[in-house]
């Protein structure tokens, strides 16, 4: 019997797509390739260019800093948070990582049809309480209501305004070699509780998402180095190994660190042992990465663990001279490897 | 984390390494079998603590990396139809078929979902009535329990929409190919801790017996590897070619009796394809007569779609242990894991994927291969 096969509809060679993929989404190469080619030859401007979390702009004489983010999760809500907070806490984030000092938010919502209510009330309650705790005001807003079927239950946009010092700008263009690499808390947690209540995965565990807004810890760094501060990132969306390559690839310099410094909770190694993901490139919420002169690496190591979010912070590594725009680990065994990004989502592995 | 870090302890793992060294009087050549093994080897740099003593061959022992193209192209073939749900483990959704990976399938529309456990295969075909649900059973001996179960499940709730896409191989075989090429060089075996598991070692005891090597069952961590390979070295040092189990946490001689006798209930020695090696007489598994219904070959009429392997890709020297990944003269250039030309560059047990992610030619030399940094 002979099978009667359709053309497989798929022209383009292996690895060039003409579609989105989800890996466009993973923060790994691709989503940098969707942003240099599909992006950033329509839009000019300096400082979108920068590629910053959020952009700086002049304002009569205050230096404004600008930041959106756009929230699609699911669940909406899960253990530690829900869609809300990581809205709010999200873009107050993108601001601190550029040094400001976060003020007002927007907010805006894609809402699908047959999002129960006392949900969106639980949500738009969260937010409210995220941005009081993180000092900032929801100054303006949207609603659009999408057919069934359109949206995931609910996405939220957020843009935050902040004030930055002129003092203190750190950007990741500043790191020099010999500046200290600090992680102000434990890795991974954000994404392995996503990952451990979607549907149909089937295991149980004491995770929560780490979301916090983490203008406070800045603020500590920032006083106890008098502002020297190289760079800070938040290792969100593909994890620390990804903040660390964009920190390496904009600076020039290498990174080295080391595993046995790494702060990675039981519970998320247990369960990235178990779906064989890397908790480098899983997603966090409530932390950063600081690199900081040597001079004053203490200091600000110590401000870091005086402060309630920071108390896990740890020194992991430093920037170096040798492999420019490369991340390297000093595995336990005293090998070296090199930790890159990714091309797309981890894949969970077979057994 | 508990009973893992122990095993990931730099400081017990270099006294291994040491004691090695002190034993050795030759270098020796051993083959690790598991493609997690290989990624400890190289993620770890244990090939580099134990140069000029030992020479790690990586093994065949990648389940994503054997698949051959045409079971890729019978699955793109499948989720590319409006009436299936194709169903597979996340690792095989970037793996290269001879035109298009599954990813990109299901930008196009085709339904494909990742899942962790074949059963939840089975409960996606019993919640979804009006569609053909199609799991992806790729794997050593390591996966296939889990794999019968779930056609046993469909065939106890009779669940007629539920099918499996087989592609099992087994370790022995391969072995012995290996050992009867006449270029081989191995002189010991290091087999995968999570196969004997299941099987546990009686079949390869006749193996080492007839070819004179040292077969360790071992473990993934890095101190289980330095210890088997410890074990061979010991043996190949004293002239003597047993099996030997280091994986005593976890591996008995007999296996898991349970869940052998579910595997053979279900499944029956078949002739396999493996990529970039060829055929293997009664080198995998098939679905038996008795349970046809559930074999997607047959029901979709797949026999005869065939593909033949591209002359480029080195993948089955590779996956043979004659040359090294960065040997192939597409490594890191034509050939990088966002355009990987052959399986061992997707997997996360591939040798060429361990080579190129942790950077085995690049460190020393800092200079990236030409096209690595703007393969995106």
């Amino acid at each position: 019997m002979t099978a009667t096969i359709p053309a497989f509809a798929c022209p383009a060679p292996i690895g060039v797509t003409d579609r989105v993929v989800l890996g466009h989404g993973s923060g790994g190469k691709l989503s940098g390739a969707l942003l240099r080619q599909h992006f950033l030859p329509h839009f000019q401007s300096s400082a979108l260019r920068q590629l910053g979390d959020g952009a700086v702009v002049s304002a009569g004489v205050s230096q404004v800093v600008v930041s959106t983010d756009t929230f699609v999760v699911s669940p909406l809500e899960f253990p530690g948070g829900n869609i809300g907070t990581l809205a709010v806490n999200g873009t107050v984030n993108d601001l601190a990582m550029m040094g400001a000092h976060p003020y007002y938010l927007t907010a805006a919502f894609v809402i699908e049809e047959g999002l129960p209510l006392e949900v969106l009330d639980r949500i738009v309650a969260s937010m409210a309480h995220a941005a009081h705790v993180a000092g900032v005001e929801i100054v303006t807003g949207d609603t659009k209501v999408v057919e069934r079927g359109k949206g995931d239950g609910l996405f939220i946009n957020t843009t935050g305004i902040g004030f930055a010092d002129s003092e203190f700008r750190p950007m990741p263009s500043n790191v020099r070699p010999g500046d200290v690499v600090l992680l102000s808390g434990p890795i991974g947690l954000h994404g392995m509780t996503i990952l451990s209540t979607r549907e149909g995965l089937g295991f149980e565990s004491d995770l929560a998402s780490d979301t916090a807004a983490l203008y406070p810890l800045v603020d500590a760094v920032k006083r106890a180095t008098d502002g020297a501060v190289s760079a800070l990132r938040d290792p969100t969306r593909g994890g620390l190994a990804s903040a660390l390559n964009e920190i390496a690839a904009s600076s020039g310099v290498g990174v080295m660190i080391e595993e046995a410094s790494l702060p990675i909770p039981a519970a998320v190694a247990g369960a990235c042992e178990m779906l064989g993901l890397d908790p480098l490139y899983v997603a966090n919420e409530g932390n950063f990465v600081a690199f900081v002169p040597e001079a004053y690496a203490d200091a600000a190591l110590a401000a870091l663990q005086a402060h309630p979010l920071g108390a896990n912070a740890r020194r992991i590594g430093v920037a170096v001279a040798e492999h420019p725009s490369m991340v390297v680990m000093r595995t336990g065994f005293g090998a070296t490897r090199i930790v890159d990004l990714l091309p797309g989502d981890q894949l969970p592995r077979i057994c | 984390m508990k009973y893992l870090s122990e095993y990931r302890d730099g400081t017990i793992g270099r006294a291994i390494a040491d004691r090695i060294r002190a034993t050795a009087t030759k270098q020796w050549m051993i083959m690790e079998l598991c493609g997690g093994q290989t990624h400890t080897i190289v993620r770890q740099g244990i090939d580099e603590l134990l140069s000029g003593v030992v020479e790690m061959i990586h093994g065949p022992g990648c389940p994503v990396c054997v698949t051959p193209l045409e079971q890729i192209d019978r699955a793109v073939h499948l989720a590319s139809r409006p009436d299936v749900i194709l169903t597979s483990f996340g690792d095989m959704l970037r793996v290269p078929g001879s035109e298009c990976d599954l990813l990109q399938v299901r930008a196009r529309g085709g339904a494909i979902r990742v899942v962790y456990s074949p059963l939840d295969a089975v409960k996606m075909a019993i919640d979804n009535p009006d569609k053909q649900v199609v799991f992806f059973a790729v794997g050593f001996e390591t996966t296939a329990p889990a794999n019968a179960m779930a056609v046993w499940r469909a065939a106890q709730l009779d669940v007629s929409n539920f099918s499996m896409l087989v592609s099992h191989v087994t370790v022995p075989p391969a072995m012995l190919a290996i050992l009867d090429a006449p270029d081989n060089h191995v002189q010991a075996f290091l087999a995968a801790g999570h196969v004997c598991t299941v099987m546990g070692w009686e079949e390869y005891e006749p193996i080492a017996a007839k070819y004179q090597v040292p077969i360790i069952v071992t473990g993934f961590e890095p101190v289980d590897i330095l210890e088997g390979i410890w074990l061979a070295v010991q043996q190949l040092e004293a002239g003597e070619a047993r099996v030997e189990n280091q994986y005593v946490r976890s591996v008995r001689r007999d296996g898991n009796l349970p869940a052998r006798k579910l595997v053979s209930k279900i499944f029956r020695v078949a002739d396999r394809k493996w990529r970039g090696i060829g055929e293997i007489p009664g080198s995998g598994l098939a679905i038996r007569e008795e349970f046809a219904d559930f074999d997607a070959e047959r029901r979709f009429a797949l026999e005869d779609l065939a593909t033949n392997e591209p002359a480029e890709c080195r993948s089955g020297d590779v996956l043979r242990g004659r040359i090294k990944p960065n040997e192939c003269p597409m490594f890191g250039t034509a050939c990088v894991p966002d355009h990987p030309m052959g399986a061992p560059m997707v997997s996360s047990e591939g040798a060429c994927a361990a080579y190129f992610n942790y950077g085995r030619t690049r460190i020393k030399g800092t200079a990236a291969p030409k096209g690595v940094k703007e393969s995106v």
